[in-house]
């Protein structure tokens, strides 16, 4: 358990730097999705906060595809939802 | 780019509508809970959209991930242009940006 939790972490660390990284497995919440947790073990469903200075300057779209672009071997294996609040330094 | 028929229906719907969501479910019946949260913030501005069911084929499902670069879905168009997923569309209705957006394209609003 937590091997895509540990994988994610050790991608966006290394890709962006960040200053705060807060990651939390809903995948309980999505129970029962067809297809969607093949096995029953969670990790599908994951709810990343990053604060970086690499979003500064770009827009919502650039950065949810800077951390898809990241974490694109994860969401192809396994990861089926990513909910993703991302910040700069310094916004609310 | 990719010879999966499902990309001219994408192209199709995107043109023909002010404001399109590529959706788990249908708008009635959502599949989904980030598909009908962005049906909920959608009706409540009150702009008439298309539903798109992704479920419905996987031609399409496959395309529109591949169309917009983007791995998740749902995913929303305004006048043929990508706007975002679900966090995005969150966000934008919660700071005003959506309804600013709206209004910009001169998409028409009930409200």
């Amino acid at each position: 358990m937590g091997q895509y939790r540990d994988r994610i972490i050790a991608k966006v660390t290394a890709g962006l730097a960040p200053a705060t990284l807060d990651i939390h497995d809903d995948s309980h919440r999505h129970a029962g999705h067809t297809g969607d947790n093949p096995d029953g073990n969670g990790e599908t469903h994951f709810k990343v906060t990053v604060v970086s200075a690499a979003f500064a300057g770009k827009s919502r779209v650039e950065r949810q595809r800077l951390v898809y672009g990241l974490l694109a071997d994860e969401l192809k294996e396994r990861i089926h939802a990513l909910e993703l609040v991302l910040r700069a330094p310094g916004e609310v | 780019m990719s010879d999966n028929p499902a990309i001219e229906t994408i192209k199709k719907d995107i043109a023909e509508n002010d404001v399109v969501l590529f959706m788990k479910g249908t708008p009635m019946f959502p599949q989904c809970g980030f598909s009908a949260a962005v049906v909920q913030v959608l009706s409540q501005s009150g702009v008439k959209f298309k539903g798109v069911n992704v479920l419905a084929d996987d031609g399409l499902r496959n395309g529109i991930k591949e169309f917009t670069n983007w791995p998740t879905i749902p995913q929303l168009y305004v006048k043929g242009e990508f706007v975002g997923g679900c966090d995005i569309v969150r966000e934008m209705a919660q700071s005003g940006e959506l309804e600013q957006l709206f209004k910009d394209k001169a998409v028409a609003t009930a409200a």
